[in-house]
């Protein structure tokens, strides 16, 4: 072998050989390019809904259930991109649209996923008729609803809070509204946003199982996926089945964990705002892979060229629209009225159409279920914080430990419990236990996770000088958790305990009413009534329960969460 | 107005400035400006925080619309950020998630570049202010004195006709800041830079005088040009000079002498609850007061030679100079502070003395707590809401002052045991023990 002047002193021909890393990315690329054409080419299939193409329980099916599932959620991640950049910043820029939208927004994220699925499914379909992509569309759809309220809000919030300095910097160099959009607000309100889109990939778990597997009144379609693929192991009675879709599902949530998000999350530590080095640094390797690669790097720069030329391009409108401002108050006295006469058109049809098909009974009926679910809800949450609380304390403040379980408690938070439903029919029917008691801890089972994480980031957060002080002067246990530990990790716990209550009521529809293949155990409550209603198809008692759930919701959240926060807020500063 | 042979790059005519408080009401911020700011000149704006200074700047650079006057940029109207004026800002204002080089480049994005030019242009600029071979940092690696650098190359990276400064070294330690000074004046005074003008706004007298060529000092309640100071020492300028002494000092005069008039006129009118205070807190004036009648001051000294060892600017020394003056621990004449006898008495007490006197002086000499004490003490629950004495002081000051003000009588009035107060119900009481 001959000995290369250039290449003992590193020179440019050492350069030029593609490297590992080039061929691994290569392989990476090409790897996720083939799968998405494989499972977007079958969405555009024809279909008869009278012959739903059959889903089967053998397990080499899996992988391209699985995939199919996977695409249906990314693509309802892109929508809920474009629904966040779209809504949210016409929310944040304009006052006048911002009362209607932030309440709107509010409702929305209040109302539980399935409530979507019942009342559009129709639509989507008869939109194009005699092909699969009707019913696709529906379903991306309904995991679209559990996506986007959250990721619109953090985007929201973010547009609200951009640094008066960085604004008046970008306005004073004269940055038209695209290059500010951008360059500045995008920036600003990256990390919050991509921490909002992984907990809304997780949250979509939750619901591929209902959202694949529609069946209302006597409209029944599955399209294959994971969470057809569990349905259907439900009504055989597959214990084996479901060992293979949890099995499956693992590998899909690490793999997209692996391969999307730690990359994105590595990527947009520069978007943090605190000008201060942090102590941890997100990695991954994946990223390290494209940024290490010459191919990449030459492949990529291209693109990252264009986009950054799109986003600096000075778009503005040509020639300056005369600016003819009326006098605010008449555009405001105008704008009121509208908005209340729409209010009104609204209140009136909903009070008709309800007249006709709701009596009063149904009304009261709904109320006490909506209480027995309350009750259901708030009793879990008191459960699961006083169990993981402490918990979530000794984790967090052991270094070592939180390193371990704290992405452990974030993947069980992602995981959808529902798949754990069929052992719980078995257990209790098998002891012969009471259904109103022993299906409610299902309802937790997915949401407990939030109060241990966020837990154990708050003590993970507290100042060690609070601790040595609190030992230094040998703070009695009692006191140590009163006046030391719970106000220092209460801010956390109160984000903790808002998720999981929230994610409780979306999931006491699938858990009040469950099944084993025939079997079918129900516990009265909210959730359960609109369960039935739906199975049933009655569509003003589905929307009548909805309605009731939403309100709970928003009340829960006005009279609860809300001062807890401002209190949360205002007792834990120091300044 | 006289025709001066320079022509103007920004002309300010009788522009006022009011935002609108929450009740409806004006609020004014800016009086009757009057700028002429011609070629080649450093024009410095100096005031106490809130006197508007910033919001006059921000109307220069078209951020801000004037209530009522002109605003003339080379003789044209100037009603949004216009081309040709570039800012620097006090906090810098740099994108975390942009490289030096993309920060800089931001200062070009509204002229629509290739961008090969306009990585070019940013190149030059980072190397004329010594940026060279920080391109790839991001601003979070750098010291505060290199961020402002980052601050100072976008801004004149666009090659601006007039440079606004808001504050640019006052976020910066005091070796950082006058490093920073020296570099930009080097590049002025050699005309490296494409910039025609400067204006500066700052509250550090010494900066103003070292940097400028014309000082307007700024009044508050409404802000008004006050008064006009040229400087015509030759750059590079030398602090210890008498020259530059002198300025300083007479600065130093025309602040303390409104100062001092405004708070005589204050605890005259209405009963004394136009009086405006800066919450102080008491082991500042305490320090101060020790500083002062300590060697080698003996109890009197010139302003501007006690705030250097002592590490203050004009912000800070201004209000613990008047909170003395209010309280007649101290007297504020022409430049210079002198102890008063019951200064000196302070300074020679215990804690409970210096408590019984601090409490003599605070019922004597500020309306605002004698009143609250005295109101308590009507009312049979001895207590009374914090929004009672609010609204009383909106009559006479504005929403923010009121609180500031309510703020220093608060702190006061809990070290002088005159009252107690209780945050959380927002409400003043009477503490038992304290009732004689």
């Amino acid at each position: 072998m001959e000995h290369h002047a250039e290449v003992l002193t590193g020179g440019k021909w050492h350069q030029q050989i593609p490297s590992w890393r080039d061929f691994a990315a290569m392989l990476l690329i090409l790897g996720i390019v083939i799968l998405l054409g494989i499972g977007a080419r079958q969405m555009v299939a024809p279909f008869v809904p009278a012959h739903p193409p059959e889903i089967s329980l053998s397990p080499s099916q899996l992988p391209l259930y699985t995939l199919r599932t996977v695409i249906r959620m990314l693509a309802a991640l892109v929508a809920s991109l474009v629904f966040t950049f779209t809504y949210a910043t016409l929310a944040a820029k304009s006052r006048r649209a911002e009362m209607v939208l932030i309440p709107i927004l509010d409702v929305l994220q209040s109302v539980p996923i399935l409530g979507y699925l019942s009342f559009t499914v129709l639509f989507f379909v008869s939109l194009f008729p005699g092909n699969v992509l009707g019913a696709e569309l529906a379903t991306i759809f309904a995991i679209f609803t559990s996506q986007a309220w959250n990721m619109a809000f953090s985007f929201y919030q973010s547009l609200r809070t951009v640094p008066h300095d960085l604004d008046e910097a970008s306005r004073s160099f004269r940055d038209s509204a695209w290059q500010r959009f951008w360059r500045l607000e995008v920036p600003f309100a990256m990390p919050g946003l991509i921490w909002n889109m992984m907990m809304s990939m997780s949250g979509g778990w939750f619901f591929v199982v209902a959202a694949e597997a529609i069946s209302v009144g006597d409209f029944k379609i599955a399209l294959p996926g994971v969470g057809s693929y569990v349905a259907r192991a439900i009504e055989q009675r597959d214990l084996g089945a479901i060992g293979w879709a949890i099995a499956a599902m693992t590998i899909a949530i690490v793999i997209y964990d692996q391969l999307l998000f730690r990359p994105m999350v590595a990527w947009a530590d520069k978007f943090r705002f605190e000008q201060t080095a942090a102590q941890t640094v997100p990695k991954s390797w994946v990223l390290e892979l494209f940024r290490r690669s010459r191919l990449m790097k030459g492949l990529s720069e291209p693109v990252g060229m264009t986009l950054y030329r799109a986003a600096r391009f000075p778009l503005v409108l040509p020639g300056r629209l005369p600016r003819w401002s009326p006098p605010r108050r008449a555009v405001d006295v105008i704008w009121y009225a509208l908005l209340l006469a729409g209010i009104a058109y609204v209140s009136w049809m909903i009070l008709q159409y309800a007249r006709s098909a709701l009596s009063w009974d149904d009304v009261r009926t709904a109320a006490s279920d909506g209480i027995l679910t309350l009750a259901r809800v708030v009793v879990l949450i008191a459960i699961a914080s006083i169990v993981w609380v402490p918990i979530g304390v000794a984790v967090g403040l052991r270094p070592k430990l939180t390193e371990i379980i704290q992405p452990i408690a974030q993947f069980l938070a992602a995981f959808p419990a529902n798949l754990l439903f069929p052992l719980a029919v078995y257990l209790i029917i098998r002891f012969h236990l009471s259904t109103e008691i022993w299906l409610s801890p299902l309802m937790i089972l997915g949401a407990q996770w939030y109060i241990l994480f966020n837990v154990i980031a708050g003590a993970t957060a507290f100042p060690s000088d609070f601790r040595e002080a609190a030992a230094s002067f040998r703070v009695r246990p009692w006191h140590w958790w009163r006046y030391v530990m719970l106000p220092g990790i209460f801010p956390y716990y109160v984000t903790g305990a808002l998720t999981a209550a929230g994610g409780a009521w979306n999931a006491s529809i699938v858990s009040e009413a469950v099944r084993w293949g025939s079997t079918k155990l129900s516990a009265s409550g909210l959730g359960a009534y609109i369960a039935q209603m739906t199975e049933a198809g009655d569509y003003p008692r589905i929307a009548l329960g909805i309605a009731v759930m939403s309100m709970l919701v928003i009340i829960m959240n006005r009279l609860l969460w809300r001062p807890l926060y401002r209190f949360a807020e205002l007792r834990t500063r120091l300044d | 107005m006289e025709k001066q042979k320079e022509p103007a790059i920004v002309e300010f005519h009788k522009v006022c400035k009011a935002y609108v408080k929450p009740s409806g009401e004006p609020l004014p911020v800016l009086k009757d400006i009057d700028i002429y700011l011609t070629e080649g000149e450093i024009l410095g704006v100096l005031g106490r925080s809130g006197c508007g200074k910033s919001t006059l700047l921000r109307i220069t650079g078209g951020l801000i619309e004037p209530t009522s006057g002109q605003v003339l940029y080379r003789g044209v109207p100037l009603v949004s950020p216009a081309e040709g004026i570039a800012m620097v800002f006090q906090t810098f204002a740099l994108y975390p998630w942009l490289t030096v080089l993309g920060n800089v480049e931001l200062g070009l994005d509204a002229l629509g570049l290739p961008v090969d030019e306009a990585r070019q242009r940013a190149n030059t600029a980072i190397d004329l202010i010594g940026l060279d071979g920080f391109q790839s940092a991001y601003p979070r690696e750098l010291s505060g004195g290199m961020r402002q650098r980052v601050g100072f190359a976008r801004a004149i990276v666009s090659r601006p006709t007039l440079l606004l400064m808001d504050e640019p070294f006052s976020a910066l330690d005091v070796l950082t800041a006058e490093t920073l000074r020296t570099d930009f004046l080097d590049l002025w005074t050699t005309h490296q830079l494409p910039t025609k003008a400067v204006l500066m706004v700052t509250h550090n007298i010494e900066e103003a005088v070292l940097m400028c060529d014309r000082i307007l000092v700024l009044g508050s309640n409404p802000g008004h040009i006050a008064a006009e100071v040229p400087v015509s020492l030759p750059q590079p300028r030398n602090r210890l000079d008498a020259a530059f002494h002198a300025i300083v000092d007479e600065i130093y005069s025309i602040l303390t002498s409104r100062m001092t008039e405004a708070i005589a006129t204050q605890s005259q009118v209405h009963s004394g609850l136009m009086q405006i205070l800066s919450p102080i807190s008491i082991s500042r004036i305490a320090g101060f007061v020790e500083t002062l009648s300590a060697p080698p001051y003996e109890g009197h000294a010139e302003l501007s030679k006690i705030a250097r060892p002592l590490a203050l600017e004009v912000n800070d020394l201004f209000p613990i100079a008047a909170a003395l003056h209010i309280l007649e621990f101290a007297e504020l004449k022409g430049g210079s502070i002198k102890l008063t006898a019951a200064g000196r008495v302070f300074v020679e007490s215990g804690t409970e003395e210096r408590k019984q006197l601090f409490r003599e002086h605070l019922v004597r000499f500020v309306p605002l707590a004698a009143h609250i004490r005295q109101v308590l003490e009507e009312r049979a629950s001895h207590e009374a809401p914090r929004e009672r004495f609010e609204f009383e002081l909106q009559d006479h000051l504005n929403q923010m002052e009121a609180a500031t003000t309510l703020s220093a009588v608060i702190d006061w009035g809990r070290y002088a045991e005159l009252f107690t107060y209780d945050d959380r119900r927002q409400t003043f009481g009477l503490d038992h023990f304290f009732q004689k």
